[in-house]
């Protein structure tokens, strides 16, 4: 994965793996999870068999589970962009109903579930906060296979893993500038409002980043 | 399909991952990424990026009877999503959904020069609009204030950087004037947004410019 530098930048094999910089402080309601949790492979394949559980039998203990890890990241997600606590749980409430209805859409050997759902909520805080479509690309013609091969689905959610490893270890500097980006809604240039940094370190230290994560991902 | 020479940046595959971009660019990266399946991988991984973010964060606590609301949600309303019919024609089905047809669709207005735009509905921000640029044709020398996105759907053009054929995007920023001229041959169609007015270098274009609003 993030093989495909447009810009040939290719990672500087001698970068150090940054360190972890101090922790933020707790924003009011939000409950801190520790930063380095790991979610192995084989627990992102139990996700992936939950969504295949509500698929072929409405199996509501594993949305149950699957509510439990995924609203509460949701909900926080969407306040970060700018909702408020109420919007923002009625929203995750929203986000959780469309994966029990789209869950014959999901392919594992795509997207990790985690993935997945991160793009519903993005979609519905545009259709939200924004209150504008969405156009999205158009479905390839062969669509989600009936049943997506497991190797290949065990190999995305690997790969997905090991991003999410790469993300964690990144300089503490880049790796907000990759959160207020994807969290806040917000521009390169609203980051550099907001942050005071010119845009030009904001594009170098999100540059960085994505090297960075590419040559992990390589 | 001919090979795709000219992509998305980074920055725009990773802004509408995180749902930051305006509407208008949007929809080129939209059609763009439905035509080309390198930039449809990028963004995959830039979307993977996203739900790593999402999940290696913060989480907030859940109203207490928010699993039931949600499951009344789902018993409400347990229609399936319907799924899009592959196109036909020449736009890809998120252009068409926005000409609410394909190309016969376009309700074209002629701007001088021989060419015609159609200007497509879109929120704030930034706007987009379908060119139509005759074959051997130029459209004035212009620059650009912010960013300009130029699909080519149709034919192909070529400015003072390149040559942009069917697929290709070309991303112009404050940097670059260009003339870009239509190739002999086909008429060129391009899909094109912009989130500033663009900066035409004569007098003539500047003065129709007022009136049609580019």
């Amino acid at each position: 994965m993030l093989t495909v530098a447009k810009d040939s930048a290719k990672a500087d094999a001698a970068v150090a793996l940054g360190r972890y910089g101090p922790e933020k402080a707790c924003h009011s309601g939000v409950v801190r999870t520790k930063r380095l949790k790991k979610t192995d492979p084989a627990k992102r394949m139990m996700w992936v068999a939950h969504v295949v559980a509500i698929r072929d039998s409405e199996d509501r203990e594993a949305f149950a589970e699957l509510f439990a890890h995924f609203a509460p990241r949701v909900k926080s997600f969407l306040m970060k962009s700018g909702a408020s606590p109420d919007m923002a749980e009625e929203c995750a409430q929203d986000v959780m109903a469309t994966l029990w209805r789209k869950a014959a859409m999901f392919d594992p050997a795509k997207a990790s579930v985690g993935t997945w759902i991160f793009t519903i909520a993005r979609n519905r805080r545009i259709d939200i906060l924004r209150k504008e479509r969405r156009p999205e690309p158009e479905e390839l013609p062969w669509g989600p296979e009936a049943e997506p091969d497991q190797a290949e689905a065990l190999v995305l959610q690997e790969e997905t893993q090991k991003l999410g490893a790469a993300l964690a270890e990144l300089p503490e500097k880049q790796r907000t500038l990759i959160e207020k980006a994807y969290f806040g809604d917000l521009s390169h240039s609203e980051i550099a409002a907001e942050t005071g940094l010119p845009l030009g370190t904001i594009k170098s230290r999100i540059r960085l980043a994505l090297e960075r994560l590419r040559h992990v991902m390589k | 399909m001919t090979e795709i020479k000219h992509h998305l940046t980074d920055a725009l595959l990773m802004g509408y991952a995180a749902g930051t971009l305006p509407e208008a660019f949007n929809l080129v990266v939209a059609t763009h990424i439905s035509m080309c399946d390198d930039c449809r991988a990028a963004l995959a991984e830039f979307e993977a990026v996203g739900g790593e973010v999402m999940m290696t964060s913060e989480s907030a606590e859940m109203a207490e009877d928010s699993l039931t609301a949600t499951l009344d949600k789902i018993a409400n309303a347990p229609s399936a999503p319907k799924v899009r019919p592959r196109t036909s024609g020449l736009f890809p089905t998120p252009l068409q959904d926005y000409v609410n047809g394909d190309l016969d669709a376009v309700k074209w207005r002629k701007i001088g020069g021989g060419v015609s735009q159609a200007v497509l509905p879109t929120s704030k921000g930034a706007t987009v609009r379908l060119l139509h640029i005759p074959a051997g044709t130029a459209v004035p020398d212009h620059g650009h204030r912010g960013t300009e996105l130029t699909l080519v759907l149709q034919g192909a053009f070529v400015d003072e950087t390149d040559r942009f054929a069917a697929g290709d995007v070309e991303v112009a920023n404050e940097d670059l004037n260009h003339t870009p001229v239509a190739e002999a041959g086909m008429d060129c169609i391009c899909l094109a947004a912009t989130d500033a007015p663009l900066k035409f270098n004569g007098l003539m274009p500047r003065i129709v410019q007022r009136f049609v609003g580019i």
